[in-house]
Parts: structure tokens; C-alpha cells; sequence
């Protein structure tokens, strides 16, 4: 049924992770009502590792879905394996999204790039992924338009 | 799966009486209106009482109502007819910021081959100002098209006054009533029209049908060249069995009006208190006054419109973001756009129509799922009505 597969769904309905996490260590937020979808994403993070993550997400239901398996995966990952992850990694993890879809995955590729910026900014870090980025900058990521499995 | 279709002005499915009426002409008879054995007469009577019965619900004459194969081809007749036969008299054109793509992209080639259009503002009800209008009158101008009512919104134009403006400047006017067909009285004679566009997959008839009112004494140029069917300005055997089920339901429309319009209103009055009573911060795109009786358009401050219309269409609730045709293209409505809509609140409208076949049962049905989906999508949005959508940061966002 629908444009989406089953996976997709469930996510979209039943959002892993939503909310705010109370006195998180970091947070960021990417894209614009404007542009019709906003992601905001919250961390806990402890000796460079992310221990829990939470979103809320102003979006159709790819956002909302990759944002979903976004927190899922970054979970219990260090801050540099984190910022290895790219929307595509979302997509796999989703089973795939429609080709005209793919983009708002991005979405959570970059809020969650823009929270560790803002952590690593705070405690001076160092971190290899986030040289040169900018989170208010214009977004320069490819469309992957094939969609594989 | 209970199913609760509340998209009639996307299309309606077709009635009945309707379909029994079609039927016989896919088989027995089949034959074609132009054949002059006993088969083709048959045909031909049919295809007569078809044009009688469109004929009279708008008020015009059988001899100038002209098939098509729908509202998009009647609107491009329309327009790149009046444009070829009058281009020695001028080159431009009035339309408005909110027609149909039909019109719009037709529009928008007539200027690539040098036609100046003037696209008029709508208010935020979604109705023109006859004063620009007037304003926007040169003497180089040819055509004033202005669609009746509007798809998305609903808002209904005041055809009359537009009419006696043209008329006064010598100018043809063309409207677009696709929408406004079998929800509206219309009276071509009487309100002054010139040019008037049908569709009858809106009105429960079939779809691939329409037709093109040209005013009896104005002829425009021919769109399609070919044989000489439809008084020999529309080429095309005819499309028969949908020229039949377009008559019938023309003629069910006509009697059904007052009573369609009574009742639909009323529902669709009850759907908006139930949605206001039931799910705070929720405005309405447009006005209530000049409104098609069907149309709600309604921005769910908070939540975006294609989550809303994928959550409903899991509980077997159809309806649409923007328009049907935008809802494919990812950007917002134009027709909101050009109300003055900020483009968050477009990003979080939807739009609903209710048809023939809609109960206060269904409403009721809807009603509920509706506003738990609302708050289900409220509880994981970013927004609220302490953060609100307008003072978020810009765009930064891929073009
Ligand atoms: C206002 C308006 N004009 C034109 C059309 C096109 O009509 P059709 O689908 O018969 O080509 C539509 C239908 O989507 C419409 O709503």
C-alpha cells in the first residue's frame, strides 16, 4: 500500500525516540518550517559516546521516519563514528525511501551533525567529520536518487 | 477498511444512474454519430441529448456547447483560440495568481510566444479586486479569464461584475467553472460569459469529458484539426458513452442543486465547529462567505500536510495538501501562496471536500481520527503555540 514500504510506516507511526532529553548535552536543529521540515535533536552524551538521543521533527513522513532510525542508530555510537553516518545509511536502515523522498533524510544527517558541532564547539573538541562544516550554511549533500536493496 | 472520501473536488466517483445510462453505448450501441445508417442516427440523438441536457445547466443554448475531453483541453481552447483569432487586435491577456494549471502553464507558453499577461492578486479570502481588474484593461487587451471558483479554496468570484466589465471594454471573458459546476447556479446568458470551461468527472460523471461553452456568434480558432464532428470546431469521433454520462449527470446536477448546496453546506459547517471544538490552533484558509458549499481548507498550525494526509489515509480518510496536482511536486500551493499565506502555515494546510455521498456519520468517523493524529504529530513536532512556525530560524534547507 502507499509510497512507502512497511518499515517506513512504522517508524513513521510509531516514532522511535521523540521528545527532548532534560538537561541534554547537546542540541541542534536543522532546516526551516519554511522549507517544510525542521528536525530537532537532543543528546546525552558521556566520555564522547552518544548514551541517548531524542527528536522532534516537523516534516512528512520520510522525515519523521529517518529521523526515527537517525536517533536509533547513533545511539551508543562515540561522536566520531556518529558523524560518520550519512543519510544513505538512514535510507538502507529504512529499507529504502522513493527516489523524489531521499532528500528529506537528509534532514536528520544534518541536525545531528549540527548538535555535535554545537558539543564539540562547547568542550573545544576536535572532531574529524565536522571540518569545514557549517550548520547554517547552504545544504551540499547528493541526492542518492537510486535505491538499493 | 471503513473508507471516508473527503476529496470530491480532486474528482467524484460517478453515480449510478449515471453508469446504467453510459453502458449501453460501449456495446449495443456503439455506433458513431457521423455514420448515417440507423446506428449512427441512434448515436447521434444521443450525443444531442447529451449537449441538450449540459446545455441547460448553465443556462446556454445546445448549439454552443462543444465536447472535449475534459476541463484542462476546454481551458488551452479556450485561451490559445482567443489568443490566435484575435491576436490582430492585441496581445494581452488578464488571468489571475490562482487559476488551475490548465490555465496558468497555458498562460505561461502564450508569453514565450509573446502575449503579455497580467496575473491579478487574490485577498486573503482568494478573491480578485474588480478595481485592478479594471486598472489592469489596456487597449491592447483581449481576453479577461477568471476561473468561477477555485479548486483548492474554494472562493467563488464575482463572475457578474467581471462580466459587465469585459462586455463595456469589448473584451471576451472566459471562466474556468470546472469547480464551480453542479456546486453553483450558473446562468451563462444571464451573468454576460463568453467562454465558460466544464469538466464532468467533478460532477459524478465520467472522467476524459468536458466541454467548452462558446457563445453562440464568437468563434475562436480550433485547438485540434481533423474531421468535422462538434459543429466542425472540435475534431475527434466522439467519446460517446462519456458524452452520455456527462449528460446525465448534468441533468442529475441541475435537479440536485438546491438541495446539494443546502445540504453539503450544512455538513461541511458541522465538519469545521467539530474540527474547532475538538483540536485548538486551527485557521481556516479563505473566507466562509463566497465559498464552494464542499470546500474546508484548514492549516494544522504545528504538523506538516502530507504526514496529516499519509496518517488519514492509514485510517481510510482521503483528502489532499494544496492541490491534487501539487501534492506530486513538493512545493507549496500557489493558490495560498498568493493569498498571502506564510509558507509554514501552507507547509501545514489541507484540504477537504465533501460530496453527495458524505454522511455526518463520516464526519463524525473523521473527526475523531483527525484529531488524534493532530495530537499525535503535535506531540513530536518542534512547534507549539510558545515556539511558534514564523519566528523559527531561515532556510537553510536544499533549494
Ligand atoms: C479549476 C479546474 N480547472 C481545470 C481542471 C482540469 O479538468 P480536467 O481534469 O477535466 O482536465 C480542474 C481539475 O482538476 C480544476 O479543478
Amino acid at each position: 500500500m502507499g509510497m512507502y514500504n512497511e518499515k517506513v510506516m512504522e517508524h513513521f507511526t510509531n516514532p522511535k525516540n521523540t521528545g527532548v532529553i532534560e538537561n541534554a548535552d547537546a542540541v541542534g536543529t536543522y532546516g526551516s518550517p519554511v522549507c517544510g521540515d525542521m528536525m530537532e535533536i537532543s543528546l546525552k552524551v558521556e566520555n564522547n559516546v552518544i548514551t541517548d538521543a531524542k527528536f522532534r521533527t516537523f516534516g512528512c513522513g520520510s522525515a519523521i521516519a529517518s529521523s526515527s532510525v537517525a536517533t536509533e542508530m547513533i545511539k551508543g555510537r562515540t561522536l566520531e563514528d556518529a558523524l560518520k553516518l550519512t543519510n544513505q545509511n538512514f535510507v538502507d536502515e529504512l529499507g529504502g525511501l522513493p527516489g523524489a523522498k531521499i532528500h528529506c533524510s537528509v534532514l536528520a544527517e544534518q541536525a545531528i551533525k549540527t548538535a555535535i558541532y554545537m558539543y564539540a564547539k562547547e568542550h573545544g573538541l576536535e572532531l574529524p567529520g565536522l571540518e569545514g562544516f557549517d550548520p547554517d550554511s547552504e545544504f551540499d549533500h547528493e541526492d542518492g536518487e537510486e535505491d538499493e536493496s | 477498511m471503513r473508507e471516508i472520501y473527503l476529496d470530491y473536488s480532486a474528482t467524484t466517483p460517478v453515480k449510478q444512474e449515471v453508469l446504467t445510462e453510459m453502458l449501453p453505448y460501449f456495446t449495443g450501441k456503439f455506433g458513431n454519430p457521423s455514420s448515417l445508417y440507423q446506428k449512427g442516427y441512434e448515436a447521434k440523438e444521443a450525443l444531442s441529448l447529451a449537449r441538450a441536457r449540459v446545455a441547460e445547466l448553465i443556462g446556454a443554448l445546445e448549439k454552443e456547447i462543444y465536447f472535449t475531453s475534459g476541463g484542462t483541453e476546454a481551458d488551452n481552447w479556450a485561451v490559445v483560440g482567443t489568443a490566435k483569432s484575435r491576436k490582430s487586435k492585441g496581445n494581452h491577456i488578464i488571468t489571475t495568481k490562482i487559476e488551475h494549471h490548465a490555465l496558468l502553464h497555458t498562460c505561461k507558453q502564450l508569453e514565450k510566444e509573446g502575449f503579455d499577461v497580467t496575473y491579478l492578486d487574490v485577498d486573503k479570502s482568494g478573491l480578485i479586486s474588480l478595481k485592478q481588474l479594471k486598472d489592469s484593461i489596456t487597449d491592447k487587451t483581449i481576453l479577461i479569464s477568471i476561473m468561477y471558483a477555485n479548486n483548492e479554496v474554494g472562493s467563488i468570484q464575482p463572475v457578474r461584475e467581471i462580466a459587465s466589465i469585459a462586455k463595456e471594454k469589448g473584451i471576451l471573458f472566459h471562466s474556468d467553472a470546472v469547480q464551480a459546476l453542479g456546486n453553483v447556479p450558473i446562468n451563462v446568458k444571464d451573468l454576460g460569459i463568453d467562454l465558460l470551461s466544464v469538466s464532468a468527472h467533478k460532477i459524478y460523471g465520467p472522467k476524459g469529458v468536458g466541454a467548452l461553452y462558446v457563445r453562440k456568434g464568437l468563434t475562436i480558432t480550433n485547438l485540434l484539426q481533423g474531421g468535422g464532428q462538434e459543429y466542425k470546431r472540435r475534431a475527434g469521433t466522439e467519446n460517446l458513452p462519456g458524452i452520455v454520462g456527462f449528460g446525465k449527470a448534468a441533468q442529475l446536477a441541475g435537479e440536485n442543486l438546491d438541495n446539494h448546496i443546502t445540504t453539503i453546506t450544512e455538513l461541511r459547517n458541522y465538519f469545521l465547529a467539530e474540527i474547532q471544538k475538538r483540536i485548538p490552533d486551527v485557521d481556516v484558509n479563505g473566507g466562509m462567505v463566497h465559498r464552494l458549499p464542499g470546500n474546508l481548507n484548514l492549516v494544522f498550525n504545528y504538523v506538516e500536510g502530507e504526514a496529516m494526509i499519509l496518517y488519514m489515509d492509514m485510517k481510510g480518510i482521503y483528502a489532499s495538501t494544496g492541490s491534487a496536482c501539487s501534492s506530486a511536486s513538493f512545493s507549496a500551493s500557489h493558490v495560498l501562496a498568493a493569498m498571502g499565506l506564510p509558507v509554514e502555515k501552507a507547509y501545514s494546510s489541507v484540504r477537504f471536500t465533501l460530496g453527495d455521498f458524505t454522511t455526518k456519520d463520516d464526519i463524525d468517523f473523521a473527526v475523531n481520527e483527525i484529531t488524534m493524529i493532530v495530537e499525535k504529530l503535535r506531540s513530536i513536532s518542534p512547534f507549539d503555540k510558545e515556539h511558534d512556525m514564523e519566528t523559527a530560524q531561515n532556510c537553510n534547507c536544499p533549494a
